[in-house]
């Protein structure tokens, strides 16, 4: 086991090695550069500002150069923000995106399994083609079409319940107050919500046909013991193996949710970065978000060998 | 007993046999297909979609790109009163956008221009997947891994990334969308059809072949390819509205179609962005690519059942 996870750490190395290196040499062939603007610059001082970020040099000498700083944990200053290191403007962001997608990931797998398991319980019903007309509503409608509906019903209406206002605010963090995390959390979630019911559902079916259960059954034990201690344990399994897919559903999710609710949130630096150019930024985010998959990957191997002791990684 | 063996016997049996007729895979697949209610009504939604698409902006007297400012934000009105300044122009039944063009046509084009995306994209994901999984599928071995290992490494980069990265090199060319979104579609694909070659060579027909000479490249097209359409089929109609989704994700960002021209993603984000004042600006667009999705969604699990043969 731990044999294994150091060969997947050591494996993960190369991978990165080949993001970097594909995103570098894809940004600078991209037409136009950080230092375009509308006023020209004198040449003297347009020089400057390039050797300043070395971008005077050769394409292959840029690319050495930013892969021995990376190699010491240095992102380079961001071309646009001035006075900010990627770094910086990372370390800024982070805890923020870090927090939103945490809860959404949080309450999809909750709500997911919630719903799932109970519309495996009573199948064919009424209750089990709601949730999976929902659920459906959910894989189908995208991210941007959702949070701009549901701002114009819960922040620009406003609703109120029982004589309370319920309204919520329709954009901006405020230090990541509740009431202005629900909406985005809500948002993001959602289309994980429906995928991690479906797959819920469907493994949950499977396992109340499986003869343990039948068993467990004839031993007298209560429908509730049953679902929790044994039917449970057998139907998260596929779910271990979404959580990489859901992760990177959550972050390109996210760039439209901070985009659209303005929250400063390190997926809004990725889209600025590459509108203007600002190189540094785009791969500094890119590395991050690629580093964050691969070990999520990773830790869902190392959960799904924990939970389900058939699959073995000795070897 | 047994009964002798007679010449007329013999064709009294051929006779008979003329008049039962098999049934192929395809044809069973077909029937089950039919059965399937939510399908058949997803079919028919989406040809309706396609065909007022195509023909909808050219029976509609705006053009696509005509500025009225006299008709600026207009509401929705289906049961027209001339007197109303609004409808000075002819009747506006989706509306009018915030520079005063007419909101059904544009969204008839951006239908054209999203559903474009969606088939281009799919076709060009069709066949970087296939060619490369089947050639993975087929070598084997050392080829097979390290083609392998180029796709996992794609896969660990949430693609829209790579296509906002591409989408900033070919700084948003109109066709290189369709191509930049077709080229990071192609790795479930190609995931499919290396699993399905691999199970497909081991099949006694390839051996046949390569013993008759064959070599890889017409085993792979002749006899591998035809072979893999089944789950290759199903999962055509997923990546289609996954596309159209993607398409719209970047233009809704800015990275996408660029005006006058436009998408359901450029119309959706207009109207996300007016929503206060002028509702049905969302609610069109949103609404038709909703029933889009739903319908490619509703026909690959449709399809999906019909061809998966473990449920019969």
């Amino acid at each position: 086991m731990f044999s294994y996870v150091i060969r997947r750490l050591l494996g993960a190395i190369p991978t990165l090695f080949i993001i970097v290196t594909l995103a570098f040499f894809m940004m600078r062939v991209a037409p136009g550069g950080p230092f375009d603007s509308q006023r020209r610059l004198p040449p003297e001082i347009e020089n400057n500002i390039k050797a300043a970020y070395n971008l005077d040099k050769p394409l292959y000498q840029q690319y050495f150069i930013y892969l021995g700083k990376l190699a010491h944990g240095d992102l380079g200053p961001s071309f646009k923000q001035k006075d900010f290191t990627v770094t910086e403007l990372i370390a800024e962001g982070l805890p923020v995106s870090a927090r939103l997608g945490l809860s959404a990931i949080t309450l999809a797998v909750l709500m997911g399994m919630l719903m799932g398991t109970f519309a495996a319980l009573r199948q064919n019903s009424f209750l089990d083609y709601s949730v999976m007309s929902a659920a459906m509503v959910g894989i189908t409608i995208p991210t941007f079409v959702m949070a701009p509906i549901l701002t114009l019903v819960f922040g620009v209406y406003g609703v109120s319940l029982f004589g309370y206002d319920i309204s919520l605010p329709v954009g901006g963090w405020n230090g990541g107050a509740l009431r202005n995390m629900i909406l985005p959390v809500v948002v993001l979630a959602l289309p994980q919500i429906a995928v991690i019911a479906r797959l819920t559902r469907g493994s949950m079916v499977e396992v109340l046909h499986s003869n343990y259960v039948r068993t467990a059954r004839a031993k007298g034990l209560s429908s509730y013991k049953i679902v929790i201690r044994h039917a449970l344990r057998a139907a998260v399994l596929p779910l271990v193996s979404y959580l990489g897919p859901a992760i990177a559903g959550i972050l390109t999710g996210s760039l439209i949710v901070e985009q659209i609710f303005g929250i400063p949130g390190i997926g809004r630096y990725f889209v600025q970065g590459a509108l203007n150019r600002d190189y540094t930024l785009v791969l500094g985010v890119l590395i991050y978000y690629a580093t964050f998959v691969i070990l999520l990957n990773l830790l869902a191997d190392i959960l799904y060998a924990v939970l389900d002791p058939r699959v073995r990684y000795a070897k | 007993m047994s009964v002798p063996f007679s010449p007329e016997r013999t064709e009294e049996i051929m006779e008979r046999a003329v008049d039962i007729k098999g049934r192929s895979l395809w044809e069973d697949a077909r029937r089950r297909l039919f059965r399937n209610r939510a399908a058949m009504v997803s079919i028919v939604v989406l040809s309706l979609i396609a065909l007022l698409a195509v023909f909808g902006p050219f029976v509609l007297p705006y053009a696509y790109d005509f500025i009225d400012y006299s008709v600026v934000s207009c509401a929705p009105d289906w049961w027209p009163d001339p007197s109303v300044l609004c409808n000075a122009g002819g009747a506006h039944w989706f509306g009018t956008d915030s520079v005063g063009r007419d909101l059904l046509v544009r969204t008839l084009y951006g239908a054209r221009v999203s559903m474009a995306v969606g088939v281009i994209a799919t076709l060009v994901s069709l066949v970087i997947g296939v060619a490369y999984g089947a050639t993975a599928g087929y070598l084997g071995g050392r080829v097979d891994e390290l083609m392998m290992r180029f796709v996992d490494v794609l896969y660990s980069i949430p693609y829209i990334f790579l296509v906002i990265i591409l989408m900033v090199i070919f700084n948003r060319n109109f066709f290189l969308l369709f191509v930049a979104i077709g080229a990071v579609e192609w790795l479930t694909m190609a995931r499919i059809v290396r699993g399905q070659t691999l199970s497909i060579k081991q099949k006694e027909f390839i051996e046949a072949a390569r013993a008759g000479g064959v070599g890889p490249f017409g085993i792979i097209t002749r006899h591998i390819i035809p072979n893999v359409f089944g789950p290759v089929i199903v999962y055509v109609t997923l990546t289609v509205p996954s596309a159209i989704l993607a398409e719209s994700f970047l233009s809704f960002l800015g990275l996408g179609i660029q005006e006058p021209l436009t998408s359901w993603g450029v119309l959706i984000s207009d109207g996300a962005n007016q929503m206060e004042t002028a509702p049905w600006m969302l609610i069109f667009p949103a609404a038709f690519m909703a029933i889009t999705l739903f319908c490619f969604n509703f026909i690959g699990d449709g399809l999906r059942d019909a061809l998966d043969p473990k449920d019969r």
